[in-house]
């Protein structure tokens, strides 16, 4: 008997429960009540943001697989396709940090692997509150190693990513892992069970009662309680899963497969619903051959258990005993749990009684659509509000600049990435840190950028804009890195929608991610949304995370961020506005995060682009470093501080640099630390001046040679209307290094000291 | 039967063991074919027999999720007994941070691995001084040249008790050890707390050689760093000498 309370407790309204019974005809059983709550839970069924995805433009000429199944495939050409997605794991690894980051990064590397591609390079974009106080320190630490415990030891590197610290993550941390995968373009695999008698295969992982409810806990804010729904995040096994991919790698080989996915969240349930939603089908599964871990677990608890490593798999007719062959070679556990029918139906039998019978179309697919009230919230015009009359222009510049590049956001962040292997399987030309990460397609002359991006206090502030920059961010990193931008995957974080404020940032930056897509002409593939981000009512910032994926027709054309040679010339590209509202220099030294975000022309962002990959083709171009947090003086800076080792790295590191700005009527702190978009730091040798400045002319960019690459300083001086010069930033760059590269590993290991740092 | 016997005497042939786990076998077998120009050819962990090889590589990796201690389920793995007879033979081996694991277990060299001081996985560049070049591993190195080599893991802390160190040293047995950028010996130029400063070494014979670092990540200009190629290159020449050749085991 299905009670009120019983339908509240799996987190269904009771209308959604009259369309459960309207769909079957009939009340349905718990068993079913529990596979609708997590099939139509939002993390799931993306109930209340898919009417509003559906504004992102989704096809471009390479597009070879959009949205809608496991990740999305693009062509780079040789008969290969880049396959790849971002997904959340936050509301885990606020519990339970170690297991739930591992088990994110699995997550994502089995929806790759699922696709038939070899995944080559993860990312990793995270958020946390401040490390002074100690739950951050843990939960960021647990974080990173559950990252690297995974990654590592399924040797796909870790290649780069991005770490933002802000209070507004204190009580609901950001984890959103990226995979990209190469597969051969004839070899793609889909999550479809057609065939009716085809057989169903469950590979991997015996199931236990672990992450019951997952995607339920998922769709949730959070409360005092949370921490006790620790039962409800996974174990990850690294292991079982390298050897998953290993045999799913084979059999796709064998031509033995007529489809395949991961059983992510919701599990069994979702896997055979969506597969044979996909292909019009339907699926009986028998329990009773279920590999499990633990006797006495009910059909409820196999249905929904979130166990990790774990695939369903449709055969071809008669291949079945192929697959369990190759399962028995990597030892990797696998029974055949069910078969394809014509009916339409999940029909689930526990010892041939039937247990379960659901439409899977209305599981996978019918699930209620909300068109959820939006409205801006009254604190906007307050939050927008910014009068510049009352921030002080700064005296002493370099005392900022050492604030700027010890904030944790903006510091190096080793810490972070050598305990990720960044290496294993030896593609990995440009190491985390750069712009964008590089890796040869071995078997090519061609390599792969890729990269994360996203300033949440810019989207809070104007989520249009602040979600438009991160995509212009993302394709400009890539293009620094000298790749074209070939498509992205978004991963969505906010808070409750059942909130008209949250909903209304929702929409504005759906709306900013299609039109900038649209203005640089790339599509999105893939992605996720994840909802209910707040804890105790307050939500975190929006946080439209980018992840995008670049190509590189010449491996060896590939650009780094930092100087190579004395003597170059220093390049701005792009030009600099009054742009201080939603800066990291407002944030860290005056304390406010308001303003405006800096105004985003994608007119100029689209020419911008096109002319550094023009002049990086031609081979103009020795380095090249987007403006983003921190402003100029932090991207120069950054400059003369990367030495990232690689073909690429400078010679002897660090190098400085002598430069002036023109003040042109703006303030000193915006020109030094403001964060007007579009804009590139290149440089080139001197004798290719002449040529760029032509190519700038053509493309109607902006250009101006700041000075030149030399010495052991970073020197910049500003030149007032009138044409006299002062020196205000002038530090040497070893001391600016040890800062850069020291402040992360000091706020984690002597906490006291980072918090007295501001200026 | 001529033309394949030219053939195999043109190439060299080395062999990769593969364990549930390994994660470098596949970047092992690319620098084999494409850097050393031999013939590479995995073997399953479940074989008790090797083909005929010239030298047997054990690649990195977590072998069994390394979720007891690293190399310890690996050494009883069918195909260790087979390489252990290898060695014995005479034939060499070259085992790669999980793979130099492996060979401690095994006892095919001595010593054993605790966690990195840091207790933290570390995937950097380091330096390493090359303390013996009469080994078929390091005949291209100049005596005491410096190497930049990535490593990769969270178990490097080379230890052993101080009577099989004595003899590790009187037998010339350390092969490498972690230096800064000028060679020199350092605690701070030590990234994992190894006794001694160790990054690899042989057995007495010299015929197998363990090292945490991986040649095989620096053996490319494309990845910036062709340092590796040296031991690549120096194997690659031991097995031509034809010095090495393992003595022909019974197949039983």
């Amino acid at each position: 008997m299905i009670t009120k309370e019983l339908v509240a407790q799996h987190g269904l309204t009771d209308e959604e429960y009259q369309k459960i019974v309207a769909v079957l005809g009939r009340e349905p059983n718990l068993t079913e009540l529990g596979m609708f709550s997590v099939m139509w839970s939002e993390h799931c069924s993306y109930k209340s943001s898919r009417a509003f995805l559906k504004k992102l433009p989704t096809e471009g000429p390479h597009v070879v697989q959009g949205p809608g199944e496991n990740a999305g495939v693009v062509d780079i050409g040789d008969g290969l396709v880049a396959v790849f997605k971002m997904e959340s794991h936050n509301h885990p690894s606020f519990i339970e940090p170690y297991q739930g980051a591992a088990t994110g990064v699995g997550g994502i590397l089995r929806d790759v692997f699922t696709m038939g591609a070899r995944p080559i390079a993860l990312l990793n974009s995270l958020r946390f509150g401040p490390l002074n106080n100690p739950k951050n320190r843990y939960l960021f630490s647990g974080v990173v190693s559950g990252i690297a415990g995974y990654g590592n030891c399924m040797g796909v590197p870790t290649v780069g990513g991005e770490v933002y610290f802000n209070e507004i993550y204190n009580h609901n941390p950001l984890v959103n892992a990226f995979c990209l995968g190469i597969a051969r373009k004839d070899r793609i695999f889909l999550g479809r069970a057609a065939g009716v008698g085809n057989p169903v295969l469950y590979i991997g992982s015996k199931t236990g009662r672990d992450g019951i409810h997952g995607a339920t806990m998922a769709s949730d804010s959070f409360d005092e309680g949370s921490e006790s729904k620790r039962p409800t995040v996974q174990v990850g096994d690294p292991f079982t899963e390298k050897l998953l991919l290993e045999a799913c790698l084979e059999l796709m080989e064998k031509d033995v497969l007529v489809g395949i996915q991961d059983m992510g969240a919701a599990g069994l349930t979702s896997s055979s619903c969506e597969m044979a939603s996909r292909a019009g089908t339907g699926i009986e599964l028998e329990l009773a051959d279920v590999p499990r871990r633990e006797p006495g677990m009910t059909p409820y608890e196999l249905l929904l258990s979130e166990s990790q490593e774990r695939m369903l798999l449709v055969a071809k007719p008669g291949r079945e005993g192929e697959v369990l062959d190759i399962c028995k070679k990597w030892d990797v556990d696998a029974a055949v749990v069910g078969r394809v029918t014509g009916d339409g139906f999940l029909r689930v039998k526990d010892k041939g009684v039937v247990v379960a019978e659901v439409p899977a179309r209305a599981l996978a697919d019918d699930a209620p659509k909300y068109e959820r009230p939006a409205a801006a919230p009254p604190y906007q015009d307050h939050l927008q509000s910014l009068s510049l009359e009352l921030i002080p222009e700064p005296a002493d510049c370099n005392a900022v600049l050492e604030t700027l590049l010890a904030s944790p956001t903006i510091a190096h962040k080793g810490w972070v990435f050598e305990q990720y292997d960044h290496m294993v399987q030896t593609n990995t030309m440009l190491r985390p840190g750069s712009d964008a990460a590089v890796l040869r397609i071995k078997g090519t002359d061609k390599a792969l950028a890729v990269t994360a991006d996203c300033n949440s206090l810019y989207c809070v502030l104007n989520p249009y804009i602040g979600a438009g920059i991160a995509v212009a961010e993302a394709a400009r990193n890539l293009v620094c890195s000298g790749a074209r931008p070939l498509a992205l995957t978004d991963c969505l974080n906010f808070g409750n929608p059942e909130r008209p404020d949250i909903m209304w940032q929702f929409i504005l930056a759906v709306e900013g991610i299609a039109d900038a897509c649209k203005a640089l002409k790339i599509p999105v593939v893939s992605g996720n949304v994840s909802f209910y981000n707040e804890t105790r009512g307050l939500s975190i910032y929006p946080t439209p995370v980018i992840g995008m994926v670049g190509l590189i027709e010449k491996a060896d054309r590939a650009v780094s961020q930092g100087f190579k040679a004395e003597g170059d010339a220093v390049v701005l590209l792009g030009e600099t506005g009054e742009d201080l509202g939603g800066t990291e220099y407002l944030r860290a030294v005056h304390h406010r995060e308001q303003g405006t975000p800096p105004m985003l022309n994608l007119d100029r962002e689209v020419a911008l682009q096109a002319l550094v990959l023009k002049a990086i083709e031609q081979g103009l171009v020795r380095s090249a470093h987007d403006c983003a947090e921190g402003g100029l003086a932090v991207a120069l800076a950054e400059c003369c501080l990367s030495a990232p080792s690689g073909p690429l790295a400078a010679p002897s590191c660090p190098l400085g640099a002598e430069v002036t700005l023109d003040a042109r009527g703006l303030r000193r702190d915006s020109l030094l630390f403001g964060e007007s978009q579009s804009r590139i730091v290149i440089s080139v040798n001197s004798n290719d001046l002449i040529t760029i400045k032509a190519l700038a002319i053509e493309s109607n960019v902006q250009l101006s040679v700041l000075g030149f690459v030399g010495g052991r300083k970073l020197t910049i001086s500003i030149r007032d209307d009138q044409g006299l010069a002062n020196v205000w930033i002038e530090r040497p760059c070893r001391d600016l290094d040890i800062i850069w590269r020291g402040a992360l590993r000091s706020a984690l290991e002597s906490p006291r000291e980072s918090e007295g740092r501001h200026a | 039967m001529s033309w394949w016997t030219d053939l195999a005497d043109a190439l060299s042939r080395i062999g990769i063991l593969v364990f549930p786990g390994s994660n470098c076998d596949r970047d092992c077998h690319h620098v084999v074919e494409q850097i050393m120009g031999a013939q590479a050819e995995f073997i399953w962990h479940k074989e008790a027999l090797l083909p005929q090889l010239d030298a047997v590589l054990i690649p990195g990796g977590f072998s069994y999720g390394d979720y007891l201690r690293t190399g310890a389920i690996a050494r009883f793995s069918p195909v260790m007994a087979a390489v252990t007879r290898f060695a014995e033979a005479g034939g060499l081996v070259l085992g790669i941070c999980n793979g130099f694991q492996i060979l401690l277990e095994a006892g095919l060299l001595p010593g054993a691995m605790l966690r990195n001081r840091s207790l933290s996985f570390i995937c950097r560049d380091v330096h390493v001084r090359v303390e013996n070049r009469a080994t078929p591993f390091t005949g291209r190195c100049k005596p005491g040249q410096v190497l930049k080599l990535p490593i990769a893991h969270a178990d490097g802390n080379y230890y052993t008790d101080p009577a099989t160190l004595s003899s590790l040293k009187a037998g010339n047995q350390v092969v490498l050890r972690y230096c800064a950028t000028d060679g020199q010996v350092t605690p701070a130029a030590n990234p994992n707390g190894s006794l001694d400063s160790i990054a690899g070494i042989t057995n007495a014979a010299g015929n197998v050689f363990g090292l945490m670092p991986h040649p095989e990540r620096s053996a490319e200009a494309l990845l910036g760093n062709e340092d590796g190629r040296l031991i690549l290159l120096s194997l690659l020449d031991s097995i031509k000498s034809g010095r090495f050749s393992p003595k022909p085991v019974m197949a039983s």
